[in-house]
């Protein structure tokens, strides 16, 4: 049975966020933030360095109280209820926080024992997991012996035992070795896909936020930017939208290339970039003065905008910031 | 919004489930080790014996006294690191986004403590009943001091590890500025009517002076206090202690991560 995201319906939302702010003395860190998740929505939540994206997952895990707006998880006010809405939850931080010095069996064990699930099923959903996650072999090895790798895949297991109906991901395959970050995704696209779980992503990831989100949000000092599906925030920036040409021997400068026609332009390998709302013509244009230049073109390709260059439109940040 | 019907009761024993988790889960890991069971033994027992070489004290103050500095040190040695090394673990954060609230947490962690105490100051007890002629006279005062002292010691290790800091070293510090004092004015050493007035003025702000009168009583001794005092005297430090910790890590918490 495959589920499909909510976020349009009636039902109660996964997540809710009602001017959700919160201050350190003068600072605000998160400035009344407003969003809704919906049941089996990826959702994915992208903002620069101190934008405030730790700090609204902290307040909707219950961690950290809001000073202002309120907060629902599966329909339970986090703050009235914390512990009935955490028991709903599953959480798996950027920085690995296994017992070192138990083993990963006992790991587990222990966060399905503090969710209250039954002795005979956490041993078996134990078991599921490490099978799933290819760590059953490594269950008597202490959390202190694993790889950073191993540690986040043992943190989704100790997220994942309790079933949780939402699961928080921050930054989930940060620093991972390409196996292990192809596992996570697709372990996280099942589990929405079979099981219907919502997942709150926080990621710098953007191709990660492309491939696995349904709905992404930009958090830029404090407040939100910007809420959409990837590809609708893709179209928000056209002029993004670009033509690669590039060249079989020698090439044409822009202005060659491009007479009488005011774009923005960088280099490419071996050939340019050029930027327009309209790449169809402007490919055709480009193929027709080629031709007429005595060139040879070796590909021509036009370009969507990435949400990386979505990203650093909305916030205006630099590459290196985010 | 919909609300869920979870009751107060039902609430109340997920709790107490989670704070059994926890404790077991501190024994496990911090408690079971050697080097934490030796010096939880050895500490307080040569710390006495040095203190009362060459004073000829009966055996029904030497004895009630070792076994009260070997559960006030045993109950109060661990407790006070244990959230240092969980928030610089960051198994801290982990388990407040467990469904135990920050009580059960810290409920557990004085669970632990008060349990590790108790067992384990069992042994220089039972050496001393068993190597010397003291003997138990009354088990109820013996027990509730044991018990309820304790709970206290490790409640106030809990309260030691509040302050937001990361760093088990800072904490240990305090710790032993805190722990050394308190001992001098329990009348563990010297009894009440022998300190001086200040002594006796400091005593009763020591939780070790109310568990010291209970288990001297329990081997034949007289009480300073009273029974009944010693009792309250120990619950009201306990609740104190629990709150006060409670109050400090919610205040550590606001801060920016």
């Amino acid at each position: 049975m495959t589920h499909s995201p909510q976020s349009g319906s009636s039902e109660t939302p996964a997540l809710r966020a009602e001017g959700l702010t919160r201050r350190f003395g003068e600072q605000v860190a998160v400035d009344g933030v407003d969003f809704t998740v919906g049941q089996a929505e990826i959702f994915g939540f992208l903002g620069p360095n101190g934008a405030g994206k730790s700090t609204t997952a902290r307040m909707l895990t219950g961690f950290l109280p809001p000073t202002a707006g309120r907060a629902w998880v599966a329909g339970i006010d986090v703050n009235l209820q914390p512990s009935a809405a955490r028991l709903r939850i599953g959480v798996v931080p950027e920085e690995a926080n296994v017992y070192a010095d138990l083993s990963v069996r006992q790991n587990v064990l222990l966060m399905a024992e503090l969710h209250g699930v039954a002795k005979v099923e956490r041993e078996r959903r134990c078991m599921e997991l490490l099978d799933t996650f290819d760590l059953r072999e490594r269950a008597a090895q202490k959390g202190r012996q694993l790889s950073k790798g191993l540690r986040q895949r043992l943190m989704l297991c100790m997220a994942l035992v309790s079933e949780p109906q939402i699961l928080f991901l921050d930054e989930p395959t940060s620093g991972l070795d390409v196996a292990s970050t192809r596992m996570i995704r697709e372990v996280i696209s099942r589990m929405n896909r079979e099981r219907g779980m919502t997942v709150f992503l926080t990621t710098h990831n953007m191709d990660e936020a492309d491939q696995l989100c349904h709905r992404v949000a930009i958090i830029d000092r404090g407040r939100l930017a910007a809420i959409d599906t990837p590809a609708a925030l893709r179209a928000r920036v056209d002029a993004r939208r670009s033509v690669v040409v590039k060249f079989a021997g020698p090439g044409a400068t822009p202005a060659e290339l491009l007479p009488n026609l005011d774009l923005e332009v960088e280099a490419a390998v071996d050939g340019w970039r050029v930027f327009s709302p309209e790449p169809g013509p402007l490919a055709q244009h480009i193929a027709a003065r080629t031709v007429a230049l005595g060139l040879r073109i070796e590909s021509l390709n036009t370009v969507s905008p990435t949400l990386q260059e979505v990203f650093v439109s909305i916030t205006g940040a630099a590459h290196g910031r985010a | 919004m919909a609300a869920r019907d979870d009751t107060v009761l039902s609430e109340l024993l997920r709790q107490v489930r989670c704070a059994g988790v926890i404790a077991k889960k501190n024994v496990r890991i911090y408690y079971l080790k050697g080097p934490v069971v030796t010096f939880g033994i050895v500490f307080p027992l040569f710390f006495y014996l040095a203190f009362a070489a060459g004073h000829d004290g009966p055996v029904s103050v030497m004895v009630p006294g070792i076994a009260a500095m070997a559960l006030f040190f045993t109950a109060s040695a661990v407790g006070p690191l244990i959230t240092p090394w969980e928030r610089q673990a960051r198994t801290f954060e982990r388990l407040i986004t467990s469904p135990a609230s920050l009580w059960a947490v810290l409920a557990g962690d004085a669970a632990s403590g008060a349990a590790f105490g108790a067992v384990l100051a069992l042994l220089p007890l039972t050496a001393a009943l068993a190597l010397t002629t003291a003997h138990i006279d009354a088990m109820w005062p013996l027990l509730a001091g044991w018990l309820l002292g304790a709970t206290a010691f490790s409640s106030m290790g809990v309260l030691m590890a509040a302050p937001a800091t990361d760093t088990p070293s800072q904490v240990m510090m305090l710790s032993n500025l805190v722990r050394l004092p308190l001992i001098f004015v329990s009348g563990v050493f010297v009894p009440h009517e022998q300190m001086p007035s200040w002594g006796q003025w400091l005593s009763p702000l020591s939780p070790l002076s109310y568990c010291a009168d209970l288990i001297r009583v329990g081997f034949g001794g007289n009480a300073y206090f009273s029974v009944t005092i010693d009792v309250l005297a120990l619950v009201g430090f306990s609740l104190a202690f629990m709150g006060a910790a409670h109050y400090f890590h919610r205040r550590t918490r606001n801060r920016p991560a």
